[in-house]
């Protein structure tokens, strides 16, 4: 698929453009911070505690948006023996696992002093806790099985049965009742969130995003210093 | 335009991407009343029998029906078809008030009165600052 001209340039591309990233990511982050924990306002009922809100949607819509991603790319790695997609969804993994942990940590924080309970069995973080844990295996997945092309097809098998959580999360606050209010942000409805309260929102999901495009680079760059120094030729 | 190979994989690979969707929507589905958090007043009402077990009921606060006194506080829960009596001894979360959802967890005493262990706020997808709460409810 990718021979080993252009290994050396993806490599070179990858590399260079991970400060670029970096740049922008700190950059993102520090308007973000500021607009969220400063600049916005505060919430009508839950006054400051709605400021948790700016970093536990973003993660949860990040780590959904990775998941998605590591799918789609493996279930075409499989069909087209495209390795290389697989490798793509392999670095990416870490950075969805960890804005996954990181939507159920703040959740759990938010919950306690707003619904009065660390966490509950609803329908929507049950469902979130099987994210993390399909997560956890396709991760896993990868360590066990040290012949490659085994951890290549049950690493993708895995993503692409894990898909059919990706929906159940994103409606099941609406199939069920739950203790976990429905969804704020609508595409194609109105949403009711308060703009002044959607701008930090945006911006700190654009920084979750850069923040995960880098970790995948840095992961991207490791797996192809591995297959440069195998003396592989191709991916 | 591809290979035999290739739709051989993609034909597995959807083949078996049904079979799981159709095995978790059929367990859900088997399930049914044990994924929804909490039931409504309404529901309770047409419940074929009590059962001595811990249920959830949830739903909004009836306005004007909270009454704190010093050893516990008595409220109505309504989905605005049918109401039920709730009497708990406790703290309550921040966001529990009159006319805001909540989730009672408890025994049933009958179908109109629960005995709550615990508390939970249920609160809504709005979020906006004060200024523009009290501009909505001044243009009411």
């Amino acid at each position: 698929m990718i021979n080993h001209l252009n290994l050396n340039k993806i490599f070179t591309i990858t590399s260079r453009s991970q400060k670029y990233i970096l740049f922008l990511f700190i950059i993102v982050i520090s308007v973000g911070l500021l607009e969220a924990l400063i600049l916005s306002p505060e919430d009508y009922k839950q006054s400051d505690a709605v400021r948790i809100m700016y970093v536990h949607v973003p993660s949860a819509w990040i780590s959904l948006g990775i998941f998605s991603l590591i799918s789609f790319l493996s279930f075409f790695g499989l069909v087209f023996k495209i390795k290389n997609f697989t490798i793509i969804s392999k670095s990416f993994a870490p950075s969805g696992f960890l804005f996954c942990l990181i939507a159920l940590v703040t959740g759990s924080i938010w919950g306690k002093p707003t619904w009065g309970t660390w966490w509950a069995w609803d329908a929507r973080i049950t469902s979130m806790l099987i994210l993390l844990i399909f997560y956890f295996i396709y991760i896993l997945s990868w360590k066990i099985f040290s012949e490659k092309d085994k951890a290549f097809k049950i690493s993708s098998y895995i993503s692409i049965i894990g898909i059919i959580n990706i929906p159940i999360i994103k409606f099941s606050v609406d199939w069920w009742s739950t203790l976990h209010q429905p969804a704020s942000v609508n595409f194609m409805s109105e949403t009711s969130i308060h703009s002044s309260m959607l701008f930090p929102l945006t911006i700190m999901t654009a920084a979750f995003a850069l923040f995960s495009l880098l970790i995948f680079l840095m992961k991207y760059n490791t797996e192809l210093i591995r297959i440069k120094n195998k003396g592989l030729d191709r991916l | 335009m591809y290979g035999k190979k290739v739709k051989l994989r993609i034909l597995f690979l959807l083949s078996t991407l049904i079979l799981f969707s159709l095995i978790i929507f059929l367990f859900l589905k088997s399930l049914d009343k044990n994924v929804v958090y909490f039931i409504s007043p309404t529901d309770i009402k047409s419940l074929p029998e009590l059962s001595k077990k811990k249920i959830r009921v949830g739903g909004m606060v009836k306005k004007n029906s909270l009454v704190v006194d010093s050893e516990k506080i008595n409220f109505v829960i309504t989905d605005f078809k049918n109401e039920i009596q709730v009497t708990f001894s406790g703290t309550v979360p921040n966001l529990f008030s009159e006319e805001k959802g909540v989730v009672a967890e408890g025994y049933l005493k009958d179908r109109n009165f629960l005995i709550a262990k615990k508390i939970l706020a249920k609160h809504d997808e709005n979020y906006m600052p004060p200024e523009v709460k009290e501009a909505l409810e001044g243009n009411k």
